[in-house]
């Protein structure tokens, strides 16, 4: 008994919060260096949010969880990467205001666009749908995290490997390429990479706001800010990270138990806040 | 020997705003270049071209003798380093950190840093005398401390050829001295071609070996400071009153405004 549990059911979600808290926090560092924004986040920029209209969207059309879904969560993801790219574009320096103003009316259009989709169907399919939205671990099983390891984690060995190219980035595009960094290259590897990665996660688990906030944040206090090292600190801190507040969303209620998005979102939100507050000053 | 900078009929264009009317010239090895001409004139675009940062749309451009076509990212900043006017004084890097980073056209993906570029980042910041700075923040130092610091990081690159767009325009008397003879000692001591954009003609004339007229992307004049800096073409350029004289230091041309309560005066 107490075997099953620890090898059929504890086990995998442990390794599918540190994929999935991996792979939100590394989301985070990218989109921070290369829009330049510390604010930037998948979640924060209507990213996961495209991704999980697009997840829905494949569901409905009864596509299997694998390949299918995450083949349409990753487009949904890259159409919204793209509506912010347009709305943004012609600035050097993403200005913070743009940035959350874009994100806030993506993120808005996402969340009706959803309601919109769940209200026109009557499936069972989406019985949970409002639960999985949250951000939901609890439906792990072995194989599946297996599964998102072998994607997943390509994405983090071809992200390190541009680690340095995002030290050079913050210098600027124009002096990152005139350093002899091949600036369309790096951007589209990068950006491609983590929606990609980010829309698997959301496909998996729903959306789990914050956490690429609250780890690169912290990460970059305790180790400065060089990519090359906050890239690996990244994968195993956003890791952690994520297991600690599924622990908490699991023992926390005394009945049942909570989406894991709820506890991220409870301890990211004010220190978005905090952080706006003090990049105003 | 194939000059520094070789450009010919070259245009450039943003949607139907025409930057660069076919600009020839070329630029020699070993001198300083200065590039004037009021706003708008195509200055910083032409620099953007020679850093590699815009391709070209038509015509040629030559560095050391190859198409700027057949460089790699990293093979053009072996020879060309590039400091652009607005520095990114947000940084987040120390002084040291941030003039390491000019040496990764010589390194792999990761940057990892061998002793050699460790002893190449240290004379750098000794040449510009940043190196009792290396463990502030950009952000702590002065207007010219951050130029001679990113001056530093582009002398990492070892290039054959610098570029400077603008570096004197935010900073006080002393430290635009200060700058300009960095500027000149690349020159003189590490035979580095230095081409710098300047809204100064006075710096432009005492400084440069030639100087390169611009207006409306095309080019009006290019010589020594006394064939360019001459009264009718400075006047007809800028449209503007000005008066030009020597130097009291000698050998190059003065260029001194008019304020417009001269005028009536005069006339």
């Amino acid at each position: 008994m107490l075997h099953t549990i620890i090898w059929q059911i504890r086990l995998p979600r442990v390794l599918l919060a540190t994929l999935v808290g991996a792979t939100l926090s590394l989301g985070g560092l990218v989109f921070q260096a290369l829009l330049r924004n510390l604010l930037a986040e998948p979640y924060i920029l209507g990213i996961s949010g495209g991704s999980a209209i697009g997840a829905i969207a494949g569901i409905l059309l009864g596509f299997t969880r694998f390949p299918g879904v995450s083949l349409t969560a990753f487009l949904g993801s890259i159409a919204t990467l793209v509506l912010i790219l347009v709305m943004t574009s012609g600035q050097s320096v993403l200005k913070k205001e743009s940035l959350l103003l874009s994100g806030v009316m993506v993120n808005a259009f996402c969340s009706s666009v959803i309601m919109f989709l769940v209200s026109l169907t009557q499936d069972s399919r989406l019985h949970n749908i409002i639960f999985w939205l949250m951000g939901d671990l609890s439906t792990a099983d072995i194989r599946q995290v297996g599964l998102l390891a072998g994607m997943l984690l390509p994405c983090f060995i071809l992200i390190f490997w541009q680690s340095h190219a995002m030290n050079l980035l913050l210098m600027g595009k124009e002096m990152a390429q005139s350093t002899g960094i091949n600036i369309k290259a790096v951007t589209i590897t990068l950006l491609v990479t983590s929606s990609f990665m980010v829309s698997v996660t959301v496909s998996y688990c729903g959306l789990i706001g914050f956490v690429g906030l609250v780890m690169p944040h912290l990460l970059r206090l305790i180790f400065g800010p060089d990519h090359r090292i906050l890239v690996p600190a990244c994968i195993l801190g956003g890791g952690a990270y994520l297991v600690i507040c599924d622990l908490l969303a699991r023992t926390l209620p005394e009945q049942g138990e909570m989406p894991a998005g709820v506890i991220t979102a409870l301890i990211g939100a004010p220190l978005f806040i905090l952080l706006l507050k003090r990049s105003e000053r | 020997m194939n000059p520094a900078i070789t450009i010919s009929n070259l245009s450039h264009s943003f949607g139907k705003r025409h930057v660069l009317r076919h600009l020839s010239f070329s630029v020699e090895k070993g001198i300083f270049f200065t590039i004037i001409g009021p706003n708008g004139s195509g200055k910083t675009t032409l620099m953007k071209l020679m850093a590699g940062i815009f391709k070209p749309q038509k015509g040629q451009l030559s560095i050391l003798g190859l198409s700027n076509r057949s460089y790699t990212p990293k093979a053009l900043a072996r020879a060309v380093a590039f400091v652009p006017q607005r520095l990114p004084v947000d940084l987040p890097f120390s002084v040291g950190e941030a003039v390491l980073l000019g040496r990764a056209p010589y390194q792999g993906a990761l940057g990892i840093e061998r002793e050699k570029d460790l002893e190449i980042a240290s004379q750098a910041m000794q040449f510009t005398e940043v190196d009792h700075l290396s463990s502030l923040n950009i952000g702590q130092l002065s207007g010219g401390e951050q130029q001679r610091v990113f001056i530093a990081r582009a002398i990492c690159q070892e290039p054959e050829i610098m570029l400077l767009d603008e570096p004197t325009a935010a900073l006080d008397l002393a430290h635009q001295v200060k700058v300009m003879d960095l500027m000149e000692k690349l020159k003189i001591e590490k035979d580095i071609t230095v081409v710098m954009v300047s809204h100064d003609v006075n710096l432009a004339a005492m400084y440069g070996d030639q100087v390169l007229l611009l207006k409306d992307g095309e080019v009006v004049c290019l010589g020594t400071p006394a064939e360019v800096l001459s009264f009718r073409k400075l006047e007809e350029t800028y449209a503007c009153k000005l008066l030009v004289d020597e130097s009291p230091l000698g050998g190059f041309p003065r260029v001194t405004l008019v304020p417009g309560r001269f005028m009536d005066s005069k006339n």
